[in-house]
């Protein structure tokens, strides 16, 4: 298929010794959330950063189509700028300065910290600082947004709100996103598609998908089925269950 | 309220410790515990502090020693942190020349003293040249040391983000270190101020440290004491006017982690 703004075909990848992947292929359609998930140490990250060009294959290709920004596992956001300053860095590229002011205030707005603008991240909580890192990286128009493990350091109930807000950031302009996580949950909860990774080298074991408008509802019955059946390719449930559990 | 209370306390209770200690040293000068040539009263030393302050030898000696440290201190931070900025960015270039930066760490400055004096002569240059060897080696050391432990993921925003090479150094790498810079320099900035009374004693003609050992020479403990005093407290109003620096608001993240 032409068009799809992600696209790694036949990717091959190694580091020394160590085969992280063999021929590859994955393609992620326009304004589509795609998840992946697998046992840790089995690429993941190393798929994100084929992606953003941080890294490239030894031979296969990538494709990239659009404006896009990577959301690190650990804080990321600039000690020694405020909220406001961390979130113009997504606007730096636009013109007029007015532009830049407009869309600081609407992304403020969006993520409901206009009154925090000028505090810097040591003064935000977890949550906070990691909606600005979201804002920063959606600013300016973005169109392909890469997540790796972006809610990994917050709590359990601030990571459940985070999905809430991502959907929400999510709504207006349709973005492509892909979203490594090792929170099985999450990824049901969120995701369109849930790729689920083998250990090394990774090939695709299982892909689900979920066809559910966002925001969902951790216990909404497909997100439940999404999860078990994330949880059975893994081995660490009996597939027999979900006829039982879903009628 | 409550915690301006508190703190309006603590400067009561260290002014009763200062005055206690003048009281103990006014005490012992009472009971004779030292002769009095020996050990100056505080009432001696104030005399001796104003006949200073009216003849302006104590100004002049704190013009020479504070323009002698400015000096040194600021060569030595202007030349330390880019080479520190550039050997924390060389990895070959830094495991070669770490061992030499520490050699020279840990020797005294004042072994330099003989050598400053063969090749500088005596008054400004070579305390300035002592100062400059004591304050050199650890701003070096500190920025390399601060670069080094950047949060790799700060450049990878900065690339993701378009900054150029430029903006990497002045709006990563120089803020990133900054909070660790300030406290090397009020550390380097202490030391040379201890450095520069040491040089005076041996290498100068004007200075607090030439006034101290001119007050022994002249059996003028009194003068001497006053001498200590002054320094102590420039020492102080140093340190307080570094630690300003640590309140701006872009780099008190460095404190509060």
């Amino acid at each position: 298929m032409k068009g799809k703004p992600l696209r790694l075909v036949d990717a091959s990848l190694s580091f020394g010794s160590i085969v992280v992947f063999h021929n590859l292929s994955l393609a992620v359609s326009r304004g589509e959330f795609v998840a992946v998930v697998g046992p840790s140490g089995c690429g993941k990250t190393t798929l994100l950063n084929l992606f953003s060009g941080f890294l490239k294959p030894l031979s296969g290709s990538v494709e990239c189509a659009g404006r896009l920004r990577m959301v690190y596992q650990n804080d990321s956001l600039f000690p020694w700028q405020t909220a406001a300053e961390n979130i113009s860095l997504g606007l730096r590229h636009l013109k007029p300065q007015a532009e830049q002011a407009r869309q600081l205030k609407e992304m403020l707005r969006l993520i409901e910290l206009e009154e925090f603008a000028d505090h810097y991240p040591h003064q935000l909580s977890g949550g906070m600082r990691q909606r600005v890192e979201l804002a920063r990286a959606l600013a300016g128009d973005t169109d392909i947004l890469l997540l790796d493990e972006p809610f990994s350091s917050l709590d359990y109930l601030t990571r459940l709100r985070m999905r809430h807000e991502l959907s929400r950031m999510l709504e207006q302009p349709p973005r492509t996103v892909v979203l490594v996580t090792h929170d099985i949950e999450e990824a049901a909860q969120l995701a369109d598609r849930i790729i689920v990774l083998s250990e090394r080298p990774a090939r695709i074991s299982c892909e689900v998908t979920v066809d559910l408008k966002r925001p969902r509802e951790l216990t909404h019955l497909k997100v439940v089925n999404a999860v078990h059946r994330i949880l059975a390719d893994l081995g660490l449930e009996h597939e027999e269950n979900l006829a039982t559990r879903a009628m | 309220m409550n915690a301006e209370m508190t703190s309006s306390k603590v400067t009561l209770i260290q002014t009763l410790v200062l005055a206690a200690v003048v009281l103990i040293w006014w005490l012992l000068s009472l009971l004779k515990v030292f002769p009095e040539s020996v050990f100056p009263s505080p009432v001696a030393v104030a005399k001796g502090f104003g006949e200073e302050v009216v003849n302006g030898r104590l100004g002049e000696d704190l013009v020479a020693s504070l323009f002698r440290v400015t000096t040194g201190f600021a060569l030595a931070v202007v030349s330390g942190i880019p080479v520190g900025l550039w050997l924390g960015h060389h990895t070959r270039a830094r495991a070669v020349s770490l061992p030499a930066i520490n050699f020279f760490r840990n020797l005294s400055p004042l072994a330099w003293i003989p050598f400053a004096i063969l090749w500088f002569g005596i008054g400004d240059l070579p305390t300035i040249f002592l100062i400059f060897m004591a304050a050199f080696f650890p701003t070096v050391i500190t920025t390399i040391a601060a670069v080094a432990g950047i949060p790799s993921v700060y450049f990878r925003v900065a690339r993701d983000y378009g900054f150029s090479d430029k903006d990497m150094l002045t709006r990563v790498t120089l803020p990133a270190i900054a909070p660790q810079v300030i406290t090397s320099l009020r550390v380097t900035a202490g030391l040379s101020w201890l450095v520069v009374v040491a040089a005076e004693m041996i290498a100068g003609r004007a200075g607090l440290g030439f006034a101290i050992w001119d007050a022994r020479n002249g059996l003028r403990m009194d003068l001497l004491v006053c001498g200590m005093i002054v320094i102590g407290l420039i020492g102080v109003v140093i340190d307080r006017l570094l630690f300003q620096l640590t309140k701006i608001p872009s780099i008190r993240w460095g404190y509060e982690r």
